[in-house]
């Protein structure tokens, strides 16, 4: 146990040098640095001079293996430098600003879909070809085919413009939460829903079912002990990562509905060639998903008591 | 009870090749019909686009910005008084090619990966399944996000960032396949008998995977054309005078009080088109799925 434990925290790191690589060598390959980008911006060309000294001040005049080896190092100690695009800001400190805000989203989504999709899915599941079947499904074709920023603007014209119920944007107070909550859960409802269904279907086909009933127990008993509780488990294998996804922000809805959480300030890293925050983001993002994998699979060894470990495949 | 009239009415059992049988099966399923139908006409529209589009699409007319639908513009002009309408034909070429040719480049890439790693096994596998499990431990949208960066908004850019991220889940599904094909006996028969990798690949590999790739592939227009659409809409797809139904979403939501048909009927149409491929391709799979197919069996 302990030893795949370690084995996993080492693929872990191999992982994250290897996306930090990748990261690091796409970004520098882009045509244009940081300072092109907010020149561009304010209609002006940066002097030669203080290009060199802000290229200085970031490191960008090291050879680019140096960049990477003290970018590395800075990162061990959770110290990604300045942003570019806020330079009295550090990486560090946006993040701990800004996080709360795709934190709150994230789990409010994840809270509303679960409901709504683990529902959906047991109630397909429990009476197929019924009215709720068809609903559940429809909703979840809704879901695949919708893309969320799709939904969100749809939301936005037709709650916030048309009928004047909910504020456009922001997030200051619960009816502020509604539209990207609800913009933000189509996808993850579409896997819960899915995933609900399918391993219910799996659970009242299996034998210990058949011998619930066998033995007499009442269909709400068999449902309850025993089909729920072995149902519900490999959602444990979704929900995890699929939390992790969540609480790491997401760009569409959060600039969309301007929530000034990490999805927002990635986006905009990205129009401003921010280096610092776009490789923060990613590292942090890939380091959060990879441990809910870890985090997933360990927690469903203590559930199921049926898997083992010890060999990964 | 048989008598002579039962046994005149039963039908004689026509000899059905592959693609009649196919089109039977998918023709049951009336909504995938419906869905084929749309993406034909969707089609027609969008190659016939130069000759039927009222305006020129990326003209301004700048008498007429910010129009809202009306007689002259049927679905309204934008801030430099383009026809929304045109623009929106002209955007269903965008968003249908990259669709299908994102698929055609990533089968090519991945499905020879992946048979190759399944039929060789050793080094390469390994190698592989190590890239493979690297990549997709990024999330697949930060990992285009970062692509485009790199190579810079364009329609090709698009397309290589696509292939560079989907052909991950060809090869892995080809090379499943092949896996669970190499046990069975037909194949064993053929290698026994002297056959060499190429042609069991050719011969009998091909052949056998072909179902779910070519499912995989129709789930992947779709899912191609959410990309192109987020990513435009993030401003890192088509870049600005060329049309996109993304792009036009994305450029206009800070609009919607003002000009609410800038937003809305790029984002009907998107939904539409997507719910119609998505259609499309469940029928594919439900007509595909035969029982006797291997994709059900390793099950």
């Amino acid at each position: 146990m302990i030893r795949y434990i370690l084995t996993r925290i080492a693929g872990l790191f191999g992982v994250l040098f290897i996306v930090s690589v990748i990261t690091f060598s796409l970004m520098h390959t882009v045509p244009g640095g940081p300072f092109d980008a907010r020149a561009l911006e304010n209609q002006q060309m940066v002097p030669e001079n203080i290009k060199r000294r802000l290229n200085e001040k970031y490191g960008l005049d090291k050879p680019v293996w140096q960049q990477y080896t003290l970018f590395v190092r800075n990162a061990v100690f959770l110290d990604f430098g300045y942003s570019m695009a806020y330079p009295n800001r550090t990486v560090v400190g946006i993040f701990r600003e800004q996080w709360s805000y795709s934190l709150q989203l994230g789990l409010l989504t994840f809270i509303f879909s679960i409901i709504v999709g683990v529902g959906l899915g047991i109630g397909s599941a429990i009476k197929p070809n019924s009215v709720l079947d068809y609903f559940g499904t429809s909703v979840s074709i809704f879901c695949l085919v919708i893309p969320s920023f799709v939904f969100a603007i749809l939301l936005q014209i037709i709650f916030a413009v048309w009928l004047g119920w909910l504020p456009t944007g922001g997030w200051s107070s619960p009816r502020h939460w509604i539209m990207p909550v609800l913009a933000n859960s189509l996808a993850p409802i579409l896997v819960f829903q899915q995933y609900t269904r399918a391993s219910m279907a799996d659970a009242m086909k299996a034998a210990y079912v058949r011998t619930a009933r066998a033995k007499g127990l009442s269909r709400k008993r068999i449902m309850f002990i025993h089909v729920f509780k072995n149902a519900l488990t490999p959602l444990l294998t979704v929900g995890g990562p699929l939390a992790a996804g969540l609480i790491v922000g997401s760009f569409f809805v959060e600039s969309i509905f301007r929530i000034p959480g990490i999805g927002f300030y990635f986006v905009s890293a990205i129009g401003s060639r921010d280096y610092p925050m776009i490789m923060a983001t990613t590292l942090v993002w890939t380091l959060i998903i990879s441990l809910a994998y870890l985090l997933t699979d360990l927690l469903y060894a203590l559930a199921d008591p049926r898997v083992t470990l010890a060999k990964d495949e | 009870m048989i008598n002579k009239a039962t046994i005149n009415k039963i039908p004689r059992k026509p000899k059905l090749n592959n693609l009649r049988l196919f089109r039977r099966r998918f023709a049951r399923s009336k909504l995938s019909v419906i869905a084929f139908c749309f993406i034909i006409f969707q089609i027609i529209l969008a190659v016939a686009a130069p000759y039927i589009a009222p305006f020129d699409p990326f003209r301004g007319d700048f008498l007429a910005t910010w129009e809202t639908p009306n007689y002259v513009h049927w679905l309204g002009t934008d801030d430099l008084g383009r026809d929304v309408l045109s623009r929106l034909l002209y955007g269903a070429r965008v968003s249908i090619s990259i669709g299908v040719l994102s698929q055609l480049a990533i089968a090519l890439v991945g499905i020879p990966v992946g048979a190759i790693a399944g039929i060789r096994g050793g080094w390469f596998d390994y190698v592989l399944m190590r890239v493979i499990d690297v990549l997709s431990s990024l999330p697949t949208i930060l990992f285009y996000i970062l692509l485009m960066v790199a190579l810079g908004a364009g329609f090709w850019n698009l397309i290589l960032a696509m292939t560079l991220t989907g052909w991950i889940g060809i090869a892995r599904l080809v090379r499943g396949q092949v896996l669970s094909l190499k046990k069975t006996d037909f194949i064993r028969a053929s290698r026994a008998m002297g056959a060499g990798n190429w042609y069991i690949i050719k011969k009998h590999i091909l052949r056998n995977v072909m179902t779910p790739v070519i499912v995989s592939i129709a789930l992947g227009i779709p899912g191609a054309m959410f990309a192109e659409a987020g990513l435009s809409f993030l401003g890192l797809g088509i870049p600005a005078p060329q049309a996109s139904w993304g792009q036009m979403i994305g450029m206009y939501q800070a609009y919607i009080r003002t000009a609410w048909h800038l937003t809305v009927f790029p984002s009907i149409i998107l939904a539409l088109t997507m719910l119609a491929w998505f259609l499309l391709a469940d029928g594919i799979r439900d007509a595909l799925d035969t029982n006797n197919n291997f994709s059900s069996v390793e099950k």
